[in-house]
């Protein structure tokens, strides 16, 4: 850490480094750095949010004759003598997948890592507009509050599913939701505001602020998946806003877009609502591939296997995730012919997964293997990223998806994407990087607890959820006790919420680690992992401007075990080969 | 956007498209602003095949002949966004101010005859039997009120941004040295008038 600061400190630095008061530096902030703390805390409430929502509702599934405990201090539209109401239940169900799909995974993975990494690992000082890139911060606050608030307005908060199929989400009188439903729509359309304000930034920032050397093909994985991924978001959240706005409409001032009795369409908010959908699943997977990589191949000591073999593979799976939203839609009445070849793009789907599955394993295999707790959860990724990719074929092929649809067999399968996969990624990505944000190291041991419970339970929670679905629980439903086909799965219903329970709570383990290690945790180095890019080439955490001189990129992003430097196993982006002494090593 | 460009300026950095950021900046934008329109576009197809008589005759509401005027009228702005840029780039301080504040006036000419247009359909006009063309006119009046509505409001935040750049044209600001705002400036303008193109063609004479 030393060695660098010591290193010129340019005219530029000081300059940055008049004093700020509070506001100015931690809360209205232009450092890429800082934004992408404050969306880490913000998205990290939300999944606190988002899984409370999960653990009401598997408590109703579980125990539907039983009252909800501590329900009493719910309103009566909620909870009635102590019975979850219904109602109240579709609005957890939606806002359960509303929240962590818009307010905790997708901000996760895109506010906090494109903000933080893509500036430190391509030698950029910041991002290309400093400004536009707060306000896609503050873009998201009012969103949050009127996601919160639509709770507690007349009706409750939205109840149409995270899908908002219409006419169900487009008639107040149908599904009983008037106020939360808008304010969910208001809410949608300032995140897409935000997403497509921080795309311009990412795509940008990749394109024209690159540090000498760091060439197209030198570039870490993880900036490759993010760049991806704000072309994504760039062109898919537009369609999104486009249709929210039209389904705005339709609730506020009498419009009839998506209602049949004004000649509107209910498909036509499908096919809009999945043309997004479908780019988006890509949104919340490929930058966990990108944090999954570079930290397999940090643990591993190799370099990634097949570099070039898995920028391609981001680049297809991107492309591919353009033409086949169909495939949600198998149920809604399509011609055969039609559903036929959105199998078979979606089929083809599997082939640039499989190449990066493949990859990993090939990176791992015969590798100098740390298990720290970064790494347990990259390799859990993997594991669980290929269940979850496996169940997806069942679905890609209709005839198999007729039987399945809209059964908890669908929630194992996103459950095993979305958890097993982002949330995995991004729990390893945040024990990875917090050195480098907050300057001290997260409690391996702590770390390692949370990582098998949350392995454990994981899997107790949602491998069963195939099974259930197998046997034909609906995926939304309030209450199967009533069904006689049902009857035989209400064990390992309660099972599952057990499981829930157990997985809810060693996230407070984590949260516990997080918070008491940003105080209290081991100090950081500048390089604690050994890791070759560049972001680890400069102080843990980095100053204001990121650099004491803009480095200089010499070769390819993950170079461990060079067979030119003898002395030790990595060789920094910014190294030479040739200059770096046996005996003393680079920085 | 201009402090963002100092901060980059003088650093070195690998070769990326050869075009100063704000202009890669709102290139991308553009990009995503294509996906929004195509998304309304796309809909009001896919809506008006599926009902296609609940469209009017071209002419039958929607008045042809005014529109098509400020169709001219937004045309003419694009020039005068080119000559002010072009301006810029000789140094012309007269021209500079000249055309930057007559592509202003002509933005807010175009929603001055895009309100009366409204107002005109909404308080006096017939529709399928029923007094006033409003958004809650069939999908016909929604989908013309949503399309024409987002491009206006488009051009009035062009217009914003135009009145900004009058203002700096009369402290001097822009010049052969600094272009770059009115260039980005005249990218999003043109794109606002080209978007009205597909729109005119499509809503009011197909």
């Amino acid at each position: 850490m030393a060695t660098i600061v010591a290193e010129g400190t340019g005219q530029a630095i000081l300059e940055e480094h008049h004093p700020q008061t509070f506001l100015r530096k931690y809360m209205f902030s232009t450092d890429h750095k800082i934004i992408a703390i404050q969306f880490l805390i913000y998205t990290l409430f939300f999944l606190m949010i988002g899984g409370f929502l999960a653990i009401m509702m598997r408590y109703q599934i579980a125990w539907p004759d039983q009252t909800l405990p501590g329900g009493g201090i719910l309103p009566e539209s909620m909870v009635a003598s102590g019975y979850m109401l219904p109602e109240f239940y579709n609005s957890l169900v939606t806002m359960h997948g509303s929240i962590m799909v818009f307010l905790a995974i997708m901000p996760m993975l895109v506010g906090v890592y494109a903000n933080y990494l893509i500036p430190l690992q391509i030698g950029a000082d910041d991002m290309a507009f400093p400004r536009l890139n707060m306000m896609s911060f503050w873009l998201m606050v009012p969103a949050g509050l009127l996601t919160l608030a639509s709770f507690f307005v007349v009706g409750g908060a939205a109840s149409s599913g995270w899908t908002l199929y219409a006419p169900l989400s487009a008639r107040p009188d149908l599904s009983g939701v008037e106020l939360g439903q808008i304010y969910w729509l208001l809410a949608l359309v300032l995140i897409g505001l935000s997403s497509i304000l921080g795309s311009v930034n990412y795509i940008t920032t990749v394109i024209n602020m690159r540090a000498p050397g760091m060439t197209w093909f030198r570039m870490p994985l993880t900036v490759w998946a993010l760049f991806i991924t704000a072309i994504l978001g760039l062109l898919a959240m537009p369609v999104l806003s486009a249709a929210g706005i039209m389904l705005l409409f339709d609730q506020t001032i009498g419009t009839t877009f998506f209602l049949p009795e004004g000649g509107g369409q209910p498909l036509l908010w499908q096919h809009l609502f999945w043309f997004f959908g479908h780019p988006e699943v890509y949104i919340l997977i490929l930058p966990a591939m990108g944090f999954t990589s570079e930290i397999i191949a940090a643990g591993s000591r190799k370099p990634v296997f097949g570099y070039h073999a898995m920028v391609w593979a981001i680049i297809s799976i991107a492309f591919l995730g353009f033409v086949v939203w169909g495939h949600h839609m198998f149920q809604s009445g399509m011609n055969p012919m039609l559903g036929l070849s959105f199998t078979i793009s979606t089929l083809l789907i599997a082939v640039p997964s499989a190449i990066k599955t493949f990859n990993w394993m090939g990176t791992m295999w015969r590798g100098n293997l740390h298990f720290h707790t970064a790494m347990l959860f990259a390799v859990g990724f993997v594991a669980m990223f290929a269940i979850g990719g496996l169940s997806g074929i069942f679905m890609a092929s209709t005839p198999v998806d007729i039987y399945i649809h809209d059964t908890y067999f669908i929630v194992a399968h996103i459950h095993y994407v979305l958890f097993g996969g982002s949330l995995f990624a991004l729990f390893g990505a945040i024990y990875y990087w917090f050195p480098k944000m907050f300057g001290r190291m997260m409690n391996e041991k702590l770390g390692k607890v949370h990582f098998w419970l949350t392995l454990i339970f994981f899997n107790l929670v949602f491998f069963p959820m195939h099974g259930v679905g197998m046997a034909g629980m609906m995926r939304r439903i309030y209450d199967s006790s009533g069904y006689a086909h049902l009857q035989g799965i209400q064990d390992t219903n309660a099972l599952i919420t057990f499981a829930a329970l157990g997985l809810y709570a060693s996230g407070f383990l984590f949260a516990f680690n997080f918070f008491w290690s940003m105080k209290k945790g081991k100090k950081a180095e500048a390089n604690p992992w050994n890791a070759t890019t560049l972001e680890w080439q400069t102080p843990s955490p980095p100053m204001h401007g990121n650099w004491a001189e803009t480095p200089v990129v010499y070769h390819g992003p993950h170079e461990f075990s060079h067979p030119d430097v003898e002395d030790k196993d990595w060789l920094a982006q910014n190294e030479r080969p040739d200059v770096v002494s046996p005996a003393g090593g680079g920085h | 956007m201009a402090h963002a460009a100092a901060a980059t300026a003088g650093r070195a950095h690998e070769r990326g498209l050869d075009v100063y950021t704000q202009k890669v900046g709102m290139w991308i934008f553009l990009c995503s602003e294509v996906m929004f329109f195509a998304g309304l576009i796309g809909s009001y197809i896919v809506l008006r095949f599926g009902a296609s008589d609940a469209w009017g005759e071209p002419g039958e509401v929607l008045n042809v002949p005014v529109t098509a005027v400020n169709t001219f009228i937004l045309i003419c702005s694009s020039v005068t966004m080119v000559k002010a840029f072009a301006a810029a780039q000789e140094g012309d301080q007269k021209s500079i101010k000249i055309y930057t504040l007559a592509t202003a006036a002509l933005g807010a000419l175009f929603l001055g005859v895009q309100g009366y247009e409204y107002t005109e359909l909404i308080l006096h006009s017939e529709w399928q039997g029923s007094h006033g063309f409003t958004p809650q006119a069939g999908l016909y009046g929604a989908t013309f009120f949503t399309m024409t509505g987002f491009h206006g409001f488009h051009v009035f935040l062009g217009v914003v941004f135009l009145s900004w750049a009058s203002i700096r044209a009369f402290r001097g600001h822009w010049g052969p040295n600094n272009y770059q705002g009115l260039e980005v400036l005249g990218l999003y303008w043109h794109f606002v008038d080209l978007v009205w193109i597909i729109l005119f063609t499509i809503v009011y004479l197909i």
